[in-house]
Parts: C-alpha cells; structure tokens; sequence
C-alpha cells in the first residue's frame, strides 16, 4: 500500500486543523448559496454522489482497500427506499432508513466475503459480488427490471415538511449530507481511524501490535456501505426513481473516478470530484457516447500525472491538509 | 432419444455445448489474464474491450476489404497485440512502480475509451457476422446435433491454451518467462532483455483477447458491450481459479463454462449467477483459489 499511501499523504500531518475548518465553512457557505444560483435538483444530485464519493474514500483512503463494485450499495439502498416509500407508504425518513439499514446488511455480507482477500483480488471479488446483485435486480419483481421504480412518493417528512418543495427537499438533504460528512469526519480522526490508517500502511505491523485487522476493515466496509446506502436512498427520493443504472458497474466506476479526481484520502476531495463529475456529465451530455470516451482519458490522465487529485494538489502547495 | 433425469437428452448436451463453449472464451481470457498478471502486476481491465476489439477487427475487415474469417483469425491477433504493445510502451510502463491499485485503474479508464470509441461509430446493437463457408453446417452425433462452427472453437481452444502451457512451462524461452516473474532484477543481470520481454508477454496475452474475439464473432453479436459483459465473469473465474498457475486459469475457465451449462438446463434463473455464487462459496472454503498459494 505504500505508493497509495504516498500519492495520498498530505504533508505536515500534524498541522492544526484551521485549514480543514475554513474549508468546511467555505464549502457550508457555497452550499447554502448553491440552490439560489444553480438548478436545486442539479446541487442535490451533485451532493448525493458526494457522499457516496465520501463513503468510497473512507476505504481506498484510509484503510487502501479499493472496491469496484460500491454500485451494489448505492443502488439497492436507493431500491428499498424507493420500494418502502412507494409500496409499503413509509414516510420519507423511515424510507431512507430502511434503505440504509439494507445496504449495511447487504455490506456485511459482502464484506465478510471479500475481506478474505487483499489487493487486487479484492478489488475483482467486490466488482464480481456487484455485477451478481446486477443480474439479480434485472431479474427480481421488487426492482421492476428495465423500467426501475418509477414516480416514488417524497411524502411529508416526519409527517409535517412537505418534500414536493423542492426549497424543503434541499434542506432536507443538505442536513443529511453534513451530518453524514461530520461522521465520516469524526471517524477517520477517532481512535479508530488511527488503526485503520495503521492498517493502510502497514497491516503486518498493525496484526503484530495485536489489532485484530480483518475486523477493523470489516467495520470500515459496513460503515462505507452504511453511507454509500445513504447517499443511495436519498438519491432515489430527489429523483423519485430508483433504476439499473444505479446498480451498474459504471456506477462503480463512477465513484472511483469522483474519488480519484478529487483527490484519494483527503477530507473534501470526493465533494468536489463529485460535483466536477456531475457537472461534467451534465454538460456533456449531448454528446452521447463521447462521456464514456472523456471519462476514461480522465482516468488516464489523473493515474499518469495527477495521482494526488485537485484537491490532493491544492493541499501539497499550500502545505495544509484538506 | 433418451432422457437424464427427466431431461431430454438433445437439452442437456447442446446446454453442454454452450457451455464449453463459454468455457473455451473464459479459459482463453483468464489465460491471457494469468499471463499478464504474472509479469505485469497488473490486472488487464482491458482485456475484455482487447477481446471486443478483435471481434470488430474481424467484422471490419469483412466488412470493408473483404478479407474473410480465416486470414482475420492470423491478421486480428497480430493487430490487437501491437496495439497492447503500444499500450504497454505509452501507459503501462510509466506505472510500473506504483501499487497494482493504479495499473487496475488505468486499464479500466482506456477499457471505457474503447468501448465508448465503438460505441459513436457502432452505436450499442450487435453487428451479424456470419459462420465461415467451410465450417457451415453440422454433424449428427446420434445423441445430439453438433455444429461444425462450435466443435472449431472448442478444439482451437484447446490448442491454442495447450500451446501456450506447453511455451511457458516446457520451452526456454517459458523459462526464462517465470523466472523473470520470481526474481527480474536477477534474469536481468543475466543479460536478458527482460523490459521487451514484459512488453511482448503483455502484446501475446492481448493477442490471445483478440483471437478470443474472432472466435466469437460468428457465435455472439458484435456489439460494443461483449467486452465488459465478459470480462467481469472472467475476472469471478480469475478469483476461483487463481492466478498463481497456467493450468489451473484453463481447467477453471472450461470447468465453469460446463457448470454455467449445466445450470443452464437443471436451474435456469441462476444461470448467469452461478459462476458468482461459486466464487463465493470457494472463498468462504479456500480463500487462495482453487490453484492458488495466498501471497
């Protein structure tokens, strides 16, 4: 892991934190902004795969593991929540927690399996397990296929804010997402974010010192899938549609690629890949099958000359963390 | 006309046929992988947009200079490995001492601009590419109907990953192969190239994708996504298999071709997840792979 480790590290490690606090307030400012300027269905997407691109990044971040298939979270989250919304008339909150509460159950299990083992047969195991939770949702009743689930109900949040406001929506889901980036905050600066960067470094050393490593990544698993589910549900109530695209490997892709632009293991790289990304696809969008061809140069070029990501780059000029 | 439990016997066997079928491309990808993997480091997330390429390679070809199947089957493995070994010149080498994580990363980013290359110019349905004249039509084995077009693929199979067995593990240069994959610094003091060797082993495991692709043109469409539709399959194989030996990427790919078959007839809703669920369950047992050591 030593080369991830060096692309990611930032330098003057023991810094104070001032830097990540005017990051913080900056990014909170230009969210609370963002809705008035720019489209708020556009800024809740864009915040919905930052959290996925946050969850992603605590474990190629922070414990080096590197899963190719984080689609399998994001999606079948955003599947039961739409499913719980729409057939069972769950109210919003309780929609996005029963999709949450899926896609832990469904990391466990995953995890446990994949976590067998490391490297690159990892990163084959969770693309593999992925692209069986594809073939399974293109088959099941419960996702409807092709069609997906259609015209899900935003319902009243806590049976008092009515979500079809698309002002109450945002708000909605701003509050989420900071909550959820202040957890993934406090973790990766927790005791326990310690040992999983011990772990990132250099894992025989951790085991010799007594941790007991494969439950650590197993709980880093849980807790990325946990989010990336999050960020899955909510998704499904902003756009009222859960589909295949969401379960797709291209989705995992996609999250590496937010990830990786960004910047690997820094504190807001993947919100701004994810915003980059979104904006990207949104543009280029007219131009059909060329966002595939862009997309992979941007791989290309970020793994040949911009492994630290933006804002990886960014934080190495300044000599701050980020 | 008999049956096996309570199947007929023409649906078990032309299911067993499909599945070697399928099991002649895994075992040919995850070769190539294996190959690869052993000298690179690196996992080829290409292969199977490589193994696309010579499909349409070979469709191109008819299509716009008339060349035929059996001139493509020599011309497009010679293409699709120089392009690889432009590749491995341009890409792959400048990562070389990074951690695998970027070389798995990389491949994936050129396999999206191939497959997303073809895509402008082919949009996302298949192309017909029809069976060569003189492999038309069929035998009847009195148990089953057995195409001439598939029993070619299956034996050419056969061959072409017993050729490579038998260079790798029999012949000098097969030596000097693995040795460079245990120790390179050390066959190098020993005055062999062992850069041109890395570059050609990656241009002959690409070759090999691309053969792949003009043996299955005339099964399957050939259409932008055959690649990536394949190759994550492959990768289940890979992971089952492992990547430590030869022999074993090609008994598991044919192995896993016969049980996708199998299932096929006696459970059919599983057929595409099996080789999934089998991956799983060999992890759970024994988590090196079927012919692996754990690193």
């Amino acid at each position: 892991m030593a080369t991830l480790a060096n692309a990611s590290a930032t330098p003057a490690r023991r810094e104070t934190n001032w830097s990540i606090a005017v990051a913080a307030i900056a990014m909170v400012a230009f969210l609370i902004a963002a809705p008035f300027v720019l489209y708020p269905v556009f800024v809740m997407k864009a915040l919905c795969f930052a959290l996925f691109a946050c969850a992603f990044n605590l474990l190629i971040g922070y414990v080096g593991l590197v899963s190719f298939g984080h689609a399998l979270y994001f999606g079948w989250a955003s599947y039961f929540a739409a499913y719980s919304a729409k057939a069972w008339g769950l109210q919003p909150e309780l929609a996005v927690l029963v999709g949450t509460a899926a896609a832990a159950l469904l990391g466990l299990i995953a995890g446990r399996i994949a976590i067998r083992r490391q490297g690159i047969y990892f990163a084959m195991i969770t693309l593999a397990l992925a692209q069986m939770m594809y073939l399974v949702a293109l088959r099941v009743k419960m996702t409807g296929g092709e069609d997906g689930i259609q015209g899900v109900p935003r319902g009243r949040l806590f049976g008092v804010f009515d979500l079809n406001n698309e002002m109450t929506m945002y708000v909605f889901v701003l509050v989420v997402v900071l909550a959820a980036f202040f957890l993934i905050y406090r973790i990766i600066n927790s005791p326990f974010g310690e040992v999983l960067k011990a772990i990132r470094e250099n894992e025989q050393r951790a085991i010799s010192l007594g941790y007991k490593t494969d439950d650590y990544k197993l709980v880093a698993f849980v807790l990325s899938a946990t989010l990336a589910g999050l960020a899955g549900s909510l998704k499904a109530l902003v756009f009222q549609l859960a589909s295949l695209t969401d379960v797709h490997w291209t989705m995992s892709g996609e999250v590496v690629l937010m990830t990786l632009v960004g910047g690997l293991g820094t504190v807001f790289g993947p919100v701004v890949g994810a915003f980059l990304i979104v904006a990207m696809e949104n543009y280029l969008a007219p131009f059909g099958q060329w966002v595939l061809v862009i997309q992979g140069a941007v791989f290309v070029i970020c793994v040949l000359a911009f492994r630290r990501g933006i804002v990886g780059e960014i934080a190495a000029r300044l000599h701050v963390r980020l | 006309m008999f049956e096996i439990f309570g199947i007929p016997s023409q649906a078990l066997f032309g299911q067993l046929l499909l599945g070697l079928i399928n099991g002649s491309f895994y075992a040919l990808l995850s070769l190539g992988l294996a190959v690869i993997f052993g000298m690179l480091n690196i996992i080829n997330f290409t292969h199977g947009a490589q193994y696309m390429m010579g499909a349409f390679i070979a469709f191109m070809l008819l299509q716009y200079l008339g060349i035929g199947y059996w001139p493509a089957l020599v011309i497009v493995p010679i293409v699709v490995g120089a392009i690889g070994i432009a590749i491995e010149r341009l890409f792959l080498q400048r990562i070389q001492n990074l951690d695998h994580l970027y070389g798995l990363i990389l491949t994936f980013g050129l396999a999206l601009i191939i497959e997303g290359l073809f895509r402008n110019y082919y949009g996302s349905s298949g192309q017909p590419y029809g069976v060569p004249e003189s492999l038309q039509g069929g035998r009847n084995l009195g148990f089953m109907f057995l195409p001439n077009y598939r029993a070619w693929v299956i034996a050419l199979s056969l061959i072409v990953c017993f050729g490579t067995w038998f260079a790798i593990e029999r012949t000098r240069l097969g030596s000097y192969l693995r040795a460079a994959t245990e120790n390179p610094t050390l066959v190098r003091a020993f005055g062999i190239n062992v850069p041109r060797m890395v570059t050609l082993t990656y241009g002959f495991g690409v070759a090999l994708a691309g053969l792949a692709g003009v043996m299955a043109a005339p099964i399957y469409n050939v259409s932008p996504q055959m690649g990536s539709d394949i190759i994550i399959v492959v990768f289940a194989v890979v992971v089952i298999g492992g990547m430590g030996s030869i022999m074993g990427a090609i008994v598991t790919g044919f192995a896993l071709g016969i049980v996708e078959g199998l299932t096929k007839v006696f459970f059919p809703e599983a057929s595409n997840t099996v080789i999934f669920a089998i991956m799983i369950i060999v992890l759970l047992v024994r988590p090196a792979g079927l012919f692996g050591r754990l690193a």
